[in-house]
């Protein structure tokens, strides 16, 4: 019993420590978003508040609570209402099953630095994932907006799309790492990360992720200049904010699969583990950022051709080449 | 114990779903409903220790098939079911006690089994066992069936190209 | 098969933005850092005075006239010697639009534009600047030009008797 309490509070901590560094991440990644895209359009960024506009997160978050929360009257209210919950939740919720650094020992205990080591991790967050899309298509539709509707519809047909190419290009990884555990998959790169050894599917697996956080050149659920704001239309105050939080979670959370899967997690010389996981995934959010920076929206066909008619046949063969190589050569 | 109350619970919500999924009249309630049986469904073979079809029965089925039924849904305007909306609380009741059970009953599983978080039931299915299971001794049933779904994407392709288009014709 | 056009295309875009991000920004950040506008920038109007320090307003309406927001307004009146000032002069600069019509229709380069261009104000009504507020101690943009000196009734010299002016007409001699 005191086995299993010891057990219960140590996930506990871990779960309060996780979410608090995600959270705190996710508002300074607004910040860091606004600053970074600023300089590359020969602008500041944010600045007045706080040093170097450091503060610009508190002032945010005061906004968003103080403004009215606006329900409108044709809604369908409880769905609108619960569906931002659920877009921050279900983006919260992957992070259970990231490692981000080898099981330290502590008092004699060794303690894993992952919340909870499914032995499915990675289903898990392709689960998940899949899931995200509801909180689309319901807060879209709950709204009875023509807007949001549109939004939510070009949002579920684009997740639906680059999912596949997603756990396509997993599939390489798995094979390498002979187990869905993502503790496992970080354990395989010891020597190289799946990034040399899978190239192709690594640029398959963040063109896809980029898709899936909803981001600019994929943010035709959103397209300010056409549908409004898109599934968030109708949302003000917090809501809006839940929506807004949970974009930037889920970039830190697939930032973070990505460094899991393709870039060796924790491996590195020199730093401390977690360090080292910190920095890639950091550098992949940048890489989030630059993207966002660089490339212009979509448009919708040329969107769906490219997932269907393009990435997944490419992911598809990227597997069979793999798959028939580690046949070949494999023990 | 707790497995079997666990288990009848979760039938019990299963069943309930799928009943109130097939007598709604709004077809996103409808999905709504169905999701929440493929939740209760997930949960029950994560109970009798398949935690890999219940990772694939959320992925495909409430994370695919039902995103697609969704997304027809809402491409063809069938959202408001042709009357406009009301707002009435007791609609809801039915979901938030199912999602309650739902609820319950994971919790209830993790207690139950402290090793979701660490040491590994013996009555755990590995992914590596249901692999070699699938592809060894059911292999032709699975061949036979991945066979049906390349015939069904080749039909599905046909039937969607539709008539060549003769130039100078009004595309519609 | 232009994929490797497209990949490049691509990735030039990415160096570009990357390049950006070492740039010294062009912003001016205002409260701290003022740029000066051009002597001829168009902002607040001003009323200038003759070089001798007379006003240089004859209140000939024309301003007012020319106005298409008519927020120029004044009253004329005429000093013993007969020459024409305004008793008072107002312009509305919470209905301005800076056009610079006035400016250009002024006879006597009375009013012009200064690059005067901060006058936010929280009350609008604080914005209706009086001839006091109007007035400033040179001639603006030319100092040295004085009406009197090429026109006009005889203030400086003698009515028709400037260096560049005819004599005044008599209407008895157009007569055929």
């Amino acid at each position: 019993m005191t086995e299993l309490l010891i057990t219960s509070i140590l996930i506990l901590v871990k779960l309060i420590l996780v979410f608090a560094a995600v959270l705190g991440l996710a508002a300074y990644m607004v910040l860091a978003e606004r600053k970074v895209l600023g300089r590359m359009q020969l602008r500041y960024g944010p600045n007045r508040v706080g040093p170097f506009g450091l503060m610009q997160p508190m002032a945010d978050v005061i906004k968003l609570l103080t403004k009215e929360d606006l329900v409108p009257a044709k809604a369908d209210r409880i769905m609108f209402l619960i569906a931002p919950g659920m877009a921050s939740l279900i983006a919260l919720l992957s992070f259970a099953v990231v490692p981000f650094s080898p099981p330290i020992t502590l008092f004699g205990r060794t303690i894993p630095m992952v919340v909870c080591d499914l032995n499915i991790g990675l289903l898990y967050f392709l689960g998940l994932s899949s899931l995200a899309v509801y909180s689309i298509a319901l807060g879209g539709w709950a709204s009875n907006s023509k807007y949001a509707l549109l939004g939510a519809i070009r949002g579920l047909a684009q997740l639906i799309s680059y999912e596949l190419s997603m756990g396509l290009a997993v599939v390489p990884v798995v094979l390498t790492a002979k187990s869905f555990s993502l503790t496992e998959i970080v354990v395989s790169q010891a020597d190289w990360p799946n990034m040399l050894r899978h190239p192709l599917a690594f640029v398959i697996f963040m063109i896809s992720v980029m898709a899936e956080s909803k981001r600019t050149p994929f943010d035709l659920p959103e397209g300010e200049n056409e549908i409004v704001a898109g599934y968030h239309t109708e949302y003000s105050g917090m809501r809006f904010g839940l929506f807004f939080v949970g974009e930037y979670i889920n970039v830190i959370i697939l930032g973070s699969m990505v460094t899991v899967l393709f870039l060796g997690g924790w491996h590195g010389p020199l730093l401390p583990p977690i360090v080292w996981f910190s920095l890639k995934v950091l550098a992949v959010a940048f890489c989030f950022i630059w993207t966002r920076g660089t490339l212009p929206r979509l448009r919708y066909d040329q969107l769906m051709h490219f997932g269907w008619k393009f990435l997944i046949p490419v992911a598809l063969t990227n597997v069979l080449i793999t798959g028939a190589v580690m046949l070949a050569v494999g023990p | 114990m707790i497995g079997s109350v666990v288990f009848y619970l979760l039938a019990a919500a299963t069943l309930t779903a799928t009943l109130l999924c097939i007598t709604r009249t709004s077809p996103v309630h409808a999905v709504i409903y169905l999701v929440h049986a493929f939740f209760d469904l997930a949960l029950i073979f994560y109970l009798f220790g398949a935690p890999l079809v219940a990772a694939w029965e959320m992925i495909i089925y409430a994370g695919a098939v039902m995103v697609l039924f969704l997304f027809i849904i809402m491409m063809l305007e069938l959202a408001t079911g042709g009357k406009p909306l009301t707002v009435d609380r007791r609609r809801w009741v039915p979901v938030l006690l199912l999602s309650l059970v739902t609820l319950a009953c994971t919790v209830l599983l993790i207690i139950q089994d402290p090793s979701a978080v660490g040491s590994g039931p013996a009555y755990h299915v590995s992914p590596r066992d249901f692999g070699t299971v699938l592809f060894d001794r059911y292999a032709l049933a699975v061949q036979v069936v991945s066979f049906q779904l390349l015939f069904a994407a080749v039909g599905a392709y046909y039937v969607g190209k539709g008539e060549p288009r003769k130039r100078g014709e009004q595309s519609s | 098969m232009n994929l490797w056009r497209d990949i490049k295309g691509t990735l030039q875009a990415y160096a570009v933005t990357f390049s950006y991000l070492f740039r010294k920004p062009t912003t001016i950040q205002y409260p701290e850092e003022r740029r000066t506008p051009a002597p001829r920038y168009r902002a607040r109007m001003v009323l200038t005075r003759d070089p001798d320090g007379g006003e240089r307003c004859v209140a000939c309406h024309l301003c007012s006239a020319a106005c298409p927001v008519d927020c120029i307004s004044m009253q004329a009146a005429e000093a013993p010697d007969g020459r024409r000032y305004a008793a008072w002069f107002r312009i509305n600069f919470a209905r301005c639009i800076f056009c610079g019509l006035c400016a250009e229709a002024c006879p006597t380069l009375a009013i012009q534009m200064s690059p005067e261009y901060e006058i936010c104000k929280r009350d609008p009504l604080s914005l209706v600047y009086e001839k006091e507020d109007l007035l400033i101690g040179d001639g603006g943009k030319d100092n040295d030009y004085n009406f009197y000196r090429h026109a006009g009734i005889g203030v400086v010299n003698p009515r028709g008797g400037n260096a560049d002016e005819y004599g005044p007409v008599d209407p008895g001699a157009l007569v055929p």
